[in-house]
């Protein structure tokens, strides 16, 4: 039951509170007399938060664009009701300065209160990565009724296969960078009792990381379903990759066409995938599937994190809303080459990656094309968006190799009005 | 995590059999000593400055380790770490400083005079020689612990301490961050520049938090004595030069720790020490002395003689690669250094690699000759 984990305020913020001694005074004694035993507290007023302001002038990230001085110290010395803190919010940022061309977040949640209790600096970072999308005015639509797709089924000659993937997160249990131990091992005993209670083509089997046999891993990896521990610094500094393997694996139906992670960056990763082009498909098992998850832990008293105004809960911010990314591998090899290919993408509003998932290189002409934005449209416009676009571009490979002259398409309204 | 662990206490709401880390697949001291009952026993303490148990473990969780190299897996987060968490730290130090008692007693003796030869190494086996140490400034967290504030009051602290020094001690800071290229490529040149450590033994113990934020380096000019500032810990301490003048090594050494130490001491932030663990160093494999004192030595048919490990034992030696530790010997030339740590001085140590190190390249020397070296073989120091 979620609410047997009833959150404990710590007694840190007790003991600030009580904190009356000024600081300079108190820090010249420090320095003059032996420090040994200066509590925890007492070192808060030593270092005020402008000792302890990271340098970020060689940094290019969201975070690094968003905090400042100010917004620091205001909150350097708040935290959630579990105890999770902004310098642990951001850590992953300060040590990965990230690179001139991609701008990473640089920051993740603890927590669901993570969002709220530290909303000065998460907002404007939700804002500069979701295209304006402002949380304290807008409100996130969500929609999993896959009926209302149309045009779903692409040219298999161009598409070789179709995938959607989401994150989900247990309401009331820390999240990857913050969770102990129990509360993860919490996770995957929720997550693996519900999904045992999966049936007829989504019935399946869980496969422990650390318990899995030499057989059962080799099939994993021939199926390309096998994560491993991250080598990511951007996700290693974000402390998700504690006491690997404990408590992380792989769950996936008998037929190989629905796939949850668990406890990787997110408490579960919800994958619905096959060869081919019926992306239709593809995404009515996605919401038919995550939709009997959820009733499934639902029966048991957990929930989704989920609010009206972020959508659902992730641990990086770049995941709110639907979590959600719509892909295919497909083949374009003329228009891949072609000049404009970047530009009638960003249009679409979708991205390319190669066929290794995201920082890799395409190989030969295939591309990974996916949707752009998680947040601020609903499951199914995003999903709808990329077929669309999908369909766009197979046109355009189609009259490039006949020749034909090919459109950069007008760009797509960023929010519903 | 800086400045009082909070989530600790949430943690709490768990029972210990929840939260209890699975060491099944584990090799290494923390996973041979901790125990449910010392989790319970020690899992809602902290150290005056938030420092817990499972902040002291995680890079042993992280790390199951190697069957074949024994690692210690655990750090101290501030001196009053090995206080607190006793209970599971003792029996580490105990099985990693050879069986050393909790009632013991460190001996610090830092006397160069009291080192006997070391300065007649032969020159046509010895490279270089080198003696390192580290040492933490007291009042201070160590690095896997400290905020970005204190990490910068060391920083700041040691460059002072260090600017003050003249004679053959003068020398110059090079911070990690404003580094110029050209002065970058002479660090790296002269084998001085450390970088971000990539083991993740290190990094999951938090102490490459930040980088490169509060780190440098700081030589003389003569390039003979080097301190690494906020990198494992917080001072190493290295005096080097090429050839096999150890005396000459181990005086600067002396000399120059004393100096930088009364500057501190001034400040009222002396090192860490105390007379049962002796200087006390992020972590416990370098408690005592923290002192590795070594060479690189030409031992080409030493070292693939049969009894070549079974000497280095007795001798109280241990053999690196010439990359340091973890890296494989090149072209027959090992780094030979001592073994110990805790329950030797200084000078104890530094006179055993001297010894040591005469007797092995005594032995290589008859080899070269074909003749057997078994009558030479030492008893067990």
């Amino acid at each position: 039951m979620a609410s047997v984990f009833t959150r404990m305020m710590s007694g840190r913020g007790v003991a600030l509170m009580l904190g009356g001694l000024g600081a300079g005074s108190f820090a010249t004694s420090y320095l003059r007399g032996d420090s040994a035993n200066v509590t925890a507290q007492e070192k808060t007023k030593l270092y005020p938060p402008s000792a302890d302001f990271p340098d970020l002038r060689q940094h290019n990230n969201c975070m690094a664009s968003a905090l400042t001085p100010a917004i620091y110290s205001k909150l350097r010395d708040k935290c959630t009701p579990s105890g999770w803190t902004l310098d642990q919010c951001i850590q992953t940022g300060v040590d990965n300065p990230g690179h001139p061309f991609i701008k990473t977040v640089g920051m993740v949640a603890g927590d669901e209160e993570t969002y709220e209790v530290f909303a000065d600096i998460f907002d404007p970072v939700i804002k500069d990565r979701h295209n304006g999308y402002d949380p304290r005015r807008m409100k996130h639509p969500t929609d999993l009724d896959s009926s209302k797709i149309t045009s779903g089924m692409f040219d298999d000659r161009y598409v070789l296969s179709s995938r959607v993937r989401t994150g989900r997160s247990i309401r009331g249990l820390s999240l990857p960078p913050a969770c102990s131990r129990a509360e993860r091992r919490e996770v995957e005993r929720v997550v693996v009792q519900a999904l045992s209670g999966l049936k007829g083509d989504l019935s399946g089997k869980y496969y422990s990381l650390g318990e899995m046999t030499e057989k059962e891993q080799q099939q994993l990896i021939d199926d390309h379903f096998l994560f491993d521990k991250p080598v990511s610094p951007l996700l290693t500094c974000a402390g998700m990759a504690r006491d690997w393997p404990d408590a992380r694996g792989i769950w996936h139906n008998n037929e190989k066409t629905f796939l949850i992670w668990v406890n990787e960056e997110d408490h579960t990763r919800v994958i619905s995938m096959e060869k081919g082009g019926n992306m239709k498909r593809v995404f009515e098992r996605f919401c038919r599937g995550l939709k009997e998850v959820e009733h499934l832990i639902q029966e048991r008293g957990w929930e989704f994190m989920w609010n009206e105004r972020l959508g659902y809960i992730l641990t990086c911010p770049s995941n709110l809303g639907t979590g959600l990314r719509a892909g295919v591998h497909v083949r374009l090899p003329l228009l891949g080459k072609d000049t404009r290919f970047s530009k009638i993408l960003d249009n679409l509003r979708l991205q390319k990656r190669g066929t290794g998932g995201v920082d890799t290189a395409a190989v030969g002409d295939v591309f990974d094309i996916s949707n752009n934005d998680r947040l601020g449209k609903s499951e199914v416009e995003l999903v709808q968006l990329l077929i669309d676009g999908v369909n766009y571009l197979i046109e355009c490979e189609k009259k490039l190799e006949k020749g034909q002259e090919i459109k950069v398409p007008a760009p797509i309204l960023q929010f519903r009005k | 995590m800086p400045f009082g662990n909070t989530h600790n206490n949430f943690k709490l709401n768990f029972s210990v059999d929840d939260e209890y880390p699975d060491l099944t697949k584990h090799n290494n001291h923390m996973a041979k000593a901790l125990t449910k009952e010392i989790y319970t026993k020690l899992r809602d303490k902290q150290t005056p400055s938030g420092f817990t148990l499972d902040d002291i473990i995680q890079t042993g969780v992280d790390n199951p380790g190697h069957p074949f190299i024994m690692t210690v897996g655990c750090v101290a987060g501030d001196e009053e770490s090995y206080e607190v968490f006793k209970d599971l730290l003792d029996p580490i130090i105990s099985d990693r400083h050879g069986g050393y008692k909790a009632t013991d007693k460190h001996k610090t003796d830092l006397n160069f005079e009291n080192l006997k030869g070391g300065d007649d190494l032969d020159p046509n086996y010895v490279l270089s020689s080198r003696v390192r140490t580290g040492r933490s400034i007291k009042g201070y967290t160590l690095p896997p612990h400290n905020s970005r504030g204190e990490r910068r009051a060391v920083e700041k602290m040691a460059v002072e301490a260090l600017n003050s020094l003249d004679g053959e001690f003068k020398g110059k800071y090079y911070p990690l961050k404003n580094m110029t290229d050209q002065e970058q490529e002479q660090l790296i040149a002269d084998h001085f520049l450390f970088d971000k450590p990539v083991s993740p033994l290190l990094l999951a113990s938090g102490m490459a938090r930040d980088w490169p934020d509060a780190r440098g380096i700081w030589h003389n000019e003569n390039k003979t004595f080097l301190v690494w500032v906020n990198e494992e810990d917080h001072l190493r301490v290295i005096s080097m030069q090429l050839g096999g003048n150890m005396k000459e090594v181990f005086r600067r050494f002396c000399v120059g720790l004393q100096k930088i130490e009364d500057v501190f001491k001034k400040h009222n932030h002396g090192f860490m020490w105390n007379e049962h663990l002796g200087f006390v160093l992020t972590c416990p494999s370098n408690l005592g002395t923290g002192l590795r004192g070594g060479v690189h030595v030409k031992l080409p048919k030493l070292s693939t003689h049969a009894k070549f490990e079974e000497i280095l034992t007795r001798l109280r030696l241990q053999k690196r690669g010439t990359g340091g530790v973890d890296t494989a010997s090149v072209g027959g030339v090992f780094d030979i250094s001592n073994a110990d740590r805790l329950g030797s001085s200084e000078v104890e140590q530094v006179q055993l690699v001297v010894d040591g190190v005469k007797l092995m390249i005594e032995m290589e020397k008859k080899l070269e000759k074909g003749e057997a070296i078994d009558g030479m073989i030492p008893a067990q120091k």
